[in-house]
């Protein structure tokens, strides 16, 4: 009875193509919880965010605790727990770019879109967040705007960057 | 004349190399090798006689840690793992994206060798998720093997079998250190594990593990291909091997490339990356990665070996290289070092979760005007009790330590500069 319920909730709140994308990633692991963070990537990829109502519906498929699932996903730094815009900045603040002088394209990044890090354009076009090292160094400054990979920036680079996405946008 | 082993089918346009291309430039050739004619214990002879050292940081010799994996007759049946780790995180690094993006199959023919000598029978590649390129990449190239005969069951017709996964992370630092990566895998948080047990003998779902970098087991294929007498004839100096280095900052031509292992420093500095920008003066670099200490002009002739920058009191970690100018601020940089840690810091422990952001602080105070000889104090008392590897569950704490701890040493006067002049002396030219 009580896990009709259960059943019921989780497949009311995850589609059912997140359901079977989940339970692909069950059969490879020896205990449910081992596809947690498989399965809030998931969840993620097809909303932008993990919101309470999906990270409890995980929980329950994952038969393990709200709590624990909230302690990973809190843990790991692209799981968002709040609603993120279309595309996702990841801003690389790491060392080489740092001596590159991303400071400043940051600057300019941030009067482009008017937005800080941890912000989304009121359009909810971009969320802006610093990242670690993206691994491209030999062309610092670099981001990444959603899954594309931008190197060498500088203001005029930026400014054409987001001109083009917001033509993209208008088509 | 460099021979290219690692980078053959790497070049500047960022192409991939599908299987047809791979397989004609001797492509698998080690693989059928080993099927055919070797035993994986005269693999694992044959790795461990070549003398590769570990390319993720630490320099641990490949052949002696997988010898620690125990036999099938001397553990209990079930699964053997074999995990890359790809999660190419520490700040200033950027050679295995390259490896994997324009060469997958070259790391997986890597792993399934790997593989074949330590008896795993599952292998994941744990890899960063921004590297989406690569991702798509090392997926096409799994399924082209499995297509192929060289993953599944009965690779080649013989009588060895193996699934490959590519796992990409949700992003964390820590998730580089081997057991941290193996929490993540299990899809637990990334705190380190307490060692003993090693991951050879308990590692992933407390079964016997083997944690390699992804150039490490870039390497394998050429070792067993073509042996290990001649593996150690491509280094230069002590090491065997060529190695990846890279050269990043304000130089003239920033970039990777593919040189024996114990090439100088000098070398790499001036004919591969052209030397300084113009108007600026080299002032010192972190040798391979954030995590490693500041080495200055005088260690320039150096080799890029193991043991000679561990002599010369740094490490070679990752073999890419940071370069500091002279109009760039020492104190600023250690200090965006050190947010970068005490970000990733997993929280586990109270040293690097507490101290890391202390020393964060006071070194944000010295950089906006606002340090105090008593500061400098106690930045040194930081260096010297989060520093010292035992106080800490990790060596993360430990190795963001090291640049502070060597810009103290070698650039004291900026330090002091700070303080007596109460602003950032660096800041007067418009720089930083």
């Amino acid at each position: 009875m009580i896990e009709n319920i259960i059943q019921s909730e989780t497949s009311s709140t995850l589609t059912s193509e997140e359901l079977q994308l989940i339970n692909i990633e069950l059969s490879h692991v020896p205990q449910k919880s081992g596809a947690a963070i498989d399965a809030l990537k998931i969840v993620q990829a097809k909303r932008g965010w993990v919101s309470d109502e999906c990270l409890i519906a995980i929980a329950k498929h994952l038969e393990m605790s709200a709590e624990e699932l909230e302690g990973i996903a809190t843990f790991y730094n692209l799981i968002f727990r709040r609603p993120v815009g279309d595309k996702v900045i990841l801003f690389c603040d790491s060392v080489s770019c740092w001596l590159c002088g991303c400071e400043n394209q940051k600057q300019k990044l941030s009067e482009i879109l008017k937005i800080d890090y941890g912000e989304t354009t009121k359009d909810e076009k971009f969320t802006l967040l610093p990242v670690p090292c993206l691994g491209a160094c030999d062309k610092a400054p670099v981001m990444m705007v959603g899954d594309d990979l931008f190197t060498n920036l500088n203001s005029s680079k930026l400014e054409h960057i987001f001109a083009n996405y917001r033509e993209e946008g208008e088509k | 004349m460099t021979e290219k082993v690692l980078t053959k089918n790497i070049s500047k346009v960022n192409e991939t190399t599908p299987i047809d291309k791979y397989e004609a430039c001797e492509g698998y050739s080690g693989l059928r090798k080993a099927l055919k004619s070797m035993a994986p214990g005269e693999c694992l002879t044959e790795v461990k006689n070549s003398k590769l050292r570990g390319r993720g940081g630490a320099g641990f010799p490949t052949g002696i840690k997988w010898s620690f994996v125990p036999k099938n007759e001397d553990c209990l049946p079930g699964h053997k793992y074999l995990i890359c780790n790809a999660d190419e995180m520490e700040p200033g690094t950027f050679k295995d994206r390259l490896l994997m993006e324009q060469d997958p199959h070259q790391l997986i023919e890597g792993m399934i060798l790997s593989a074949y000598t330590i008896g795993a029978d599952v292998a994941y590649i744990f890899i960063r998720g921004e590297y989406r390129l690569a991702i798509q990449r090392l997926n096409e190239a799994i399924k082209e093997c499995y297509n192929s005969g060289y993953l599944g069951r009965n690779i080649l017709g013989s009588a060895f079998s193996l699934e490959m996964y590519v796992h990409p992370s949700a992003g964390r630092y820590i998730c580089g250190e081997e057991t941290a990566l193996i929490n993540a895998l299990e899809g637990k948080r990334a705190n380190p594990r307490a060692k003993p047990p090693f991951p050879q003998v308990s590692g992933l779902w407390g079964r016997p593990t083997i944690v390699n970098n992804v150039e490490t087991l870039c390497n394998i294929p050429h070792i067993i291909h073509k042996g290990a007498e001649w593996f150690k004839t491509l280094g230069v100096g002590e090491d065997s091997g060529t190695k990846l280095f890279g050269v990043s900052g304000r130089v003239k031509n920033p970039g990777c490339w593919e040189l024996p292992m114990g090439t100088p420093i000098r070398q790499i500095l001036e004919d591969h990356a052209d030397g300084m920008q113009t108007g600026l003066n080299f002032k010192g670099l972190l040798p391979g990665g954030g995590s490693t200490d500041f080495l200055i002009e005088s260690h320039l002739d150096l080799a890029m070996d193991y043991n000679v920058i561990g002599a010369a009191g740094s490490r070679m970690g990752t073999g890419t290289m940071i370069i500091l100018d002279d109009q760039s601020c020492p104190v600023g940089m250690v200090l965006n070092l050190i947010r970068f840690f005490a970000q990733e810091s997993c929280g586990f422990c109270t040293p690097c979760r507490d101290g890391l952001p202390w020393t964060r602080q006071v070194l944000e105070d010295l950089e906006n005007g606002k340090g105090s000889e008593e500061d400098l104090e106690t930045l040194a008392y930081q260096v010297k009790y989060i520093g010292t590897p035992g106080n800490t569950h990790c060596a993360l704490a430990p190795g963001a330590m090291e640049p502070l701890q060597s810009a103290m040493k070698y650039f004291y006067e900026d330090f002091k500069n700070h303080v007596t002049l109460g602003r950032c002396p660096y800041e007067i030219d418009g720089v930083h």
